[in-house]
């Protein structure tokens, strides 16, 4: 069973992400650190699983970004993906979602998987939208927000449990399909010295638009302008004796803030 | 020069470096409070493959280098110092005289299984009267047919105590002094080769420190690592690889008591302002960043002449020194930097203040390393 999983290379989770200087529609790179999305890792682990359990089969990463996107996907080879495509062009740099959802559909019309994998949504631009879109050009169907999965033995369908106020959504989905992860679907595995010596020998493929027959257009969706959050206005403490300092305090939530 | 780690050196370190922040740091306090060695995470690191990282893949090990292992082991020292002596032991002083000196069939029954992280090794050469004069050893192992018994006491052994496989170093022609030793694996649960006791330390708590007594202990001479009087040969280079781990243990450990220490100065406030603005905390820092740095940097430099194959004796003295020494300093001030909070356990930082001590004496005091580093300046 071929599974192809969709891997998004995104600031590291610590980052204080800033605006650019030169360009207010862009956010300052310098001194970032990279990583794998963590709703990906969570894919990425749950392919892994489906291999492993059916003892055979094969884990693509596919990813679409600047050259050191190239890092995320050596990151995925080495938690055990067997090869990695690159979709990587000048004419993708300002992709939007509906753009990358057609450039990886492409993709995988070629590869025919008969599951995709991803995470529910990126952690930098949180738009989750990639993974229903996805699915929306390759017209098949999706679950978004899995919790649980179990494919059958044929790879015919599978059985996937979505996460839904208060309990799981049970869903049996024919294959192929594409899935996106929610956090608590599994625990990721990191990668062990010998995956991370052993991803250098495994074949990452760059792929340009035209081997997609695809030709790039003007995203639909463009960035105007990023704005940072206005600064938290400072705290108020209320003095005085408690009996006065709480009829003020009523009186600051009614009347000046408007809370109560 | 480029001063800069590789795609899959830095992979290693981050990876090293999320396992240890997740997995070792939350119970690193907790197992030295109880003296506990910590089998689950340990089990975690052989898996991952952190065991047995300079091994190539094909004896169980992972195939990586010397720099990697430093980077890595730093990581976990950050966390924890008993888990980086495990890791230390285990990975430079009992694989890599296995693997350098061991026949294949060695390798196959004595390497394999600890490369793999499936059990671990000991090096037992200290005794009673031969800690730095390591030549003075009395353990005796005498030729019976196709065996050879062995008779002595190992004293003050890391991971003795949990160890499946000792590399145990006796004399087998005390006429010829050191050239009359030699290293043999001995296996657990050899009939004559027993535990006596645990050491409880000041530092490194949860990793075990035992003694071992052989006592008319058979060992069949197949175990005997390298030819018969090479044995001192072998502890020696193998402790210049060690001291290289030691080194980075080091770093490690004044890494978690700096990066403790920054976060106090930041929150605590004296005098009206966090007490990293008052000019005397905040030269502190400078001065713990200023040394772990040069600690890193030669402590990296001895592991690219080791992963180069050229000498690194000298540099691996130097590193063991000035990072066993930038250790205890850092640690030291760290505790200054909390002050009375850092006398306290809570604080962890007391923590770091005694295990920095062991890297002072273990695999060559300090005073051993100037020793090694006069010789070969003087050369």
């Amino acid at each position: 069973m071929k599974i192809v999983v969709a891997v998004k290379q995104v600031p590291d989770t610590a980052t204080q992400v800033k605006i650019s200087g030169a360009d207010p529609k862009a956010i300052d790179t310098a001194g970032i650190t990279w990583i794998v999305s963590p709703y990906d890792e969570f894919a990425i682990e749950e392919a892994l699983r489906i291999k492993e359990k059916r003892g055979q089969g094969e884990v693509v990463a596919v990813s679409l970004g600047p050259d050191r996107v190239k890092e995320a996907l050596r990151s995925a080879l080495a938690m055990g993906c067997d090869r990695a495509i690159h979709l990587n062009d000048p004419a993708w740099a300002n992709a939007d979602t509906l753009a990358t959802a057609q450039a990886l559909a492409a993709v995988i019309k070629q590869e025919q998987p008969a599951l995709v994998l991803c995470g529910r949504q990126a952690i930098d631009d949180d738009m989750g939208a990639v993974g229903a879109q996805l699915a929306e050009v390759l017209d098949w169907p999706c679950a978004s927000w899995i919790m649980d999965e179990a494919v059958d033995a044929d790879a015919k369908t599978v059985r996937v449990g979505r996460q839904v106020e208060g309990g799981l959504e049970v869903f049996d989905i024919p294959l192929p399909a594409v899935l996106s992860a929610q956090k608590g679907l599994n625990e990721p595995r990191y990668p062990t010295l010998k995956g991370i010596m052993g991803a250098k020998k495994k074949e990452i493929k760059d792929v340009k638009p035209g081997d997609l027959g695809l030709t790039p257009g003007a995203p639909q969706l463009m960035v105007k302008k990023l704005e940072a959050l206005p600064a938290r206005p400072p705290g108020r403490i209320i003095q005085g004796e408690v009996k006065d300092a709480v009829k003020e305090l009523v009186r600051a939530l009614r009347e000046d803030a408007k809370a109560i | 020069m480029r001063i800069e780690l590789t795609d899959e050196q830095a992979m290693i370190r981050d990876m090293a470096r999320e396992f240890a922040q997740e997995h070792i740091a939350p119970i690193a306090a907790e197992i030295d409070r109880d003296a506990r060695f910590p089998h689950e995470t340990v089990k975690r690191m052989g898996e991952l493959g952190l065991l047995g990282i300079m091994v190539p893949e094909a004896w169980g090990g992972s195939g990586a280098d010397t720099v990697s292992y430093v980077v890595a082991l730093e990581e976990i020292a950050r966390a924890c110092a008993s888990h980086a002596v495990i890791m230390s032991v285990n990975n430079s002083l009992y694989c890599d005289p296995v693997w350098k000196y061991g026949t294949d069939e060695q390798r196959a029954r004595f390497l394999k299984p600890v490369a793999g992280g499936h059990a671990l090794g000991c090096f037992a050469l200290t005794e009673p009267e031969a800690g730095s004069d390591a030549r003075n050893q009395h353990t005796v192992a005498v030729r019976d047919g196709d065996d050879y018994v062995i008779t002595g006491r190992k004293l003050f052994i890391s991971t003795g105590r949990e160890a499946s496989y000792a590399l145990v170093f006796a004399q087998t022609d005390p006429a010829r002094a050191h050239r009359g030793i030699s290293a043999f694996v001995v296996e657990k649960n050899t009939p004559g080769f027993s535990v006596s006791k645990t050491e409880d330390k000041l530092g490194i708590r949860a990793s075990d420190t035992a003694e071992l007594v052989f006592d008319a202990c058979r060992v069949p001479a197949a175990n005997r690592i390298g030819d018969e009087g090479k044995g001192f040969h072998i502890a020696l280079a193998t402790l210049d690889g060690g001291r290289i781990g030691i080194a980075a243990q080091a770093v490690g450990i004044a890494v978690g008591a700096y990066e403790r220490s920054v976060r106090y100065a930041r929150e605590r406030k004296a005098f009206g302002v966090p007490i990293g603005e008052h000019q005397m905390i905040g030269w502190m820092l400078a001065d713990m960043a200023t040394a772990i740095d040069g600690a890193r940097l030669i402590t990296l430099k001895a592991a690219t002449l080791k992963d180069a194959g050229r000498p690194y004796t000298k540099e691996a003295s130097m590193a063991k020194l000035f990072a066993a020494e930038t250790a205890m300093k850092v640690a030291t001030d760290a505790v200054q930097v909390h002050g009375g909070f850092g006398f306290i356990r809570e604080a962890e930082v007391e923590r770091h203040f005694r295990d920095a001590k062991i890297t002072q004496i273990y695999e060559g005091t300090s005073q051993i390393q100037k020793l090694v580093i006069a010789r070969e300046v003087l050369k």
